[in-house]
C-alpha cells in the first residue's frame, strides 16, 4: 500500500488507517460524526496527497484537453478551475477531475485510484492527436501533495498560512480574496504553493497543491493558527458523509466506464457545444432521447439500518420490481436520516417517487427527493 | 485503555456475557465500540428466537459499516433492550450498562467455560 508524506503525522494523531484506492489513510481519528460536523460548523482538515496530479504543457494543451475532457477549457483564464469528466467514446467515465489553469500550464487533479488509468488513456489519446507534439504529459503525482481545509471559519484564519500577493494565477492579495473556483500561486516559507477555493464537502474551503517534501510543515501550520477556530483533521470517512450529503459523485460509486456524465446527473459539466470531443456523439445522443438510468437521491422514511452500496432498489406497489441499485449510502450526520444515491429507470427519478430499499433481505421505505440533502448555511 | 470489567465472560468476536444462573446478558465490548464509532443503528433477534453459540444473530451499524453480531452463548432469548434499539448511541456511552443487547436462557451452561476471561480478551486486544 502506498502512503503519503504525511502518514507519520496521521499514526501520531491516532488516526483510524484503512486501505483507500491502493493507499493507506485515515478514515477517521476521532469519529466520523465529530469530523463531519466540525467541517458543517467551523473547519476540518484532510489530506488529499493520495489523489493525483498531472500537468498538461505545450502550444496545444488547450486544444488537446477541450478533445480529451467535456467541459469546455477555453473558458478558464489564468487561475481559474473547473470540474469537468473525461469519458470513453462511449461515454463510460475514465475519471471526474478538476483542471486549473495555471500560468502557461494546465494542472489536473484525478482520483487516486485513478492516476495509472488516467494517464495511461491520457497517452493514447494523446498519440492519436494531430498536435501530439506540440502538447507535454507530465505525472508528478509522487512529487506533489495535497490538503484540504474546509469548513465556514476557514477564512478567517487561511491567510495566517500563507503570505501574498500572488506571484502567479489570479491576481489576489491573500488567500481569503479568492472567489470560488479560483486558483493563486502564494509562498509558504518562502517555497510556492498553489492554493485554490475549491473542496469536496459543500462548504466554504481552499485546498493547497505543494511539493511533498513542504506538506508536512503546510498540515503543521494549519494545525496550529486554526486550533482557535475548532478546526479538527477529518479523515475519508468524514469526507465520504460530507460528499454524500451534497451529492457529489466519488468515482467507482456514482461513475465508471459504464455510467455517462448524462446518466449521473452532471450534464452541465459537458459542453456539447465546444465542437468535438471523445465522448460527444454518445453523450449528445443522451441529451436529445434520453437515457436509461438515471442517479437519484433518496432518504429513508421509517428509521431503519442505513443504505449502503450495492443494496437492492424496489419500486412500490402490485408491480413491485428490483429497479435498481444503490451506488453510495450512509446515516446523514447534519440529518439524522439515511441517506443515499443509486440508479434507477428515469421513470422512478423524479422527487417524491416512492422506492423501497432492500436492507438484509428486508424492505424498508425511502423516498426521492431533490440533489443535494444538505446546503450550507448563507 | 479499554475497559474491560472483571465480572463478565468475553467472546473472540467482541461481545461480553454478564451470567446470572441460568441466564445470561449480552452486548458488545468498550473495545468493540471504540473500534464502530458512532453506532447509528441496533437490530436485535426477536424474544423467542433460539441461538446457537457463535450464530450471527444481530447487526450494529456506525457511519461507514454494517457489522454482525454473534452469540457468544446458545439459549432462548428472553428479553431485548428497546431503549438501545431507540438510542443506538447508548452502546458507545454505555457498553456494559444501558448499551446491553439481548438475555437469554441458557441452553447448555457449560458453554461458558469456552469464552474468554477478562485477562484473556484483554490480551486478544492488546490492552
Amino acid at each position: 500500500m502506498k502512503r503519503t508524506p504525511l502518514y507519520e503525522i496521521h499514526q501520531q494523531l491516532g488516526g483510524k488507517l484503512i486501505e483507500f484506492g491502493g493507499w493507506e489513510m485515515p478514515v477517521q481519528y476521532t469519529s466520523i460524526v465529530d469530523e463531519h460536523l466540525a467541517v458543517r460548523k467551523n473547519a476540518g482538515l484532510f489530506d488529499i496527497s493520495h489523489m493525483g496530479e498531472i500537468v498538461v504543457s505545450g502550444p496545444a494543451a488547450e486544444g488537446f484537453l477541450n478533445h480529451a475532457l467535456t467541459n469546455d477549457v477555453r473558458k478558464l483564464a489564468p487561475g481559474q478551475g473547473q470540474y469537468t469528466l473525461c469519458c470513453k467514446e462511449t461515454g463510460g467515465v475514465i475519471d471526474d477531475l478538476y483542471v486549473y489553469r495555471l500560468a502557461a500550464e494546465y494542472l489536473l487533479i484525478v482520483n487516486a485510484s485513478r492516476i495509472e488509468a488516467d494517464a495511461a488513456w491520457l497517452e493514447k489519446q494523446l498519440s492519436l492527436f494531430p498536435r501530439s507534439t506540440q502538447v507535454t504529459l507530465r505525472n508528478v503525482s509522487d512529487a506533489t501533495a495535497a490538503v484540504a481545509i474546509q469548513g465556514p471559519r476557514v477564512a478567517e484564519f487561511i491567510d495566517a498560512c500563507f503570505s501574498g500577493n500572488a506571484t502567479a494565477g489570479t491576481a489576489a492579495a491573500k488567500p481569503s480574496a479568492l472567489q470560488k473556483n479560483q486558483v493563486s500561486q502564494f509562498s509558504f516559507e518562502d517555497q510556492p504553493v498553489w492554493v485554490s477555493r475549491t473542496g469536496y464537502t459543500g462548504e466554504d474551503g481552499f485546498e493547497v497543491v505543494a511539493p511533498a517534501e513542504e506538506i508536512a510543515a503546510i498540515w503543521r501550520k494549519i494545525q496550529a493558527v486554526g486550533k482557535t477556530c475548532g478546526l479538527k483533521p477529518a479523515g475519508l470517512g468524514a469526507r465520504d458523509t460530507l460528499r454524500t450529503e451534497v451529492c457529489y459523485p466519488l468515482y467507482g460509486h456514482e461513475l465508471d466506464e459504464h455510467t455517462t456524465p448524462i446518466e449521473a446527473g452532471l450534464g452541465f459539466f459537458v459542453a456539447l457545444d465546444k465542437g468535438e470531443f471523445v465522448g460527444r456523439a454518445r453523450l449528445a445522443d443522451q441529451k436529445a432521447n434520453g437515457v436509461g438510468k438515471k442517479l437519484v437521491a433518496f432518504k429513508m422514511t421509517d428509521k431503519s439500518a442505513p443504505p449502503r452500496p450495492h443494496y437492492p432498489i424496489w419500486s412500490t406497489g402490485p408491480q413491485s420490481a428490483k429497479i435498481g441499485e444503490v451506488v453510495s449510502g450512509t446515516q446523514s450526520p447534519s440529518l439524522g436520516m439515511g441517506i443515499g444515491l443509486g440508479y434507477v429507470p428515469p421513470n422512478f427519478a423524479k422527487p417524491p417517487t416512492a422506492l423501497e430499499i432492500e436492507i438484509r433481505g428486508k424492505r424498508a421505505p425511502a423516498l426521492v427527493v431533490a440533489k443535494p440533502f444538505y446546503r450550507k448555511v448563507g | 485503555m479499554a475497559n474491560v470489567p472483571a465480572d463478565l465472560k468475553y467472546a473472540k468476536s467482541h461481545e461480553w456475557a454478564r451470567i446470572q444462573g441460568s441466564e445470561a446478558t449480552v452486548g458488545i465490548t468498550d473495545h468493540a465500540q471504540h473500534e464502530l464509532t458512532d453506532v447509528v443503528f441496533v437490530e436485535l433477534p426477536p424474544v423467542g428466537r433460539k441461538l446457537k453459540a457463535g450464530e450471527s444473530c444481530a447487526v450494529v451499524e456506525s457511519v461507514k459499516t454494517a457489522s454482525d453480531i454473534y452469540s457468544p452463548l446458545g439459549g432462548e432469548v428472553t428479553a431485548v433492550n428497546k431503549a438501545v434499539v431507540d438510542n443506538p448511541a447508548l452502546v458507545n456511552s454505555e457498553p456494559y450498562s444501558g448499551g446491553w443487547f439481548y438475555r437469554i436462557k441458557l441452553s447448555n451452561p457449560s458453554e461458558a467455560n469456552d469464552l474468554l476471561s477478562p485477562e484473556q480478551y484483554l490480551q486478544q486486544i492488546g490492552g
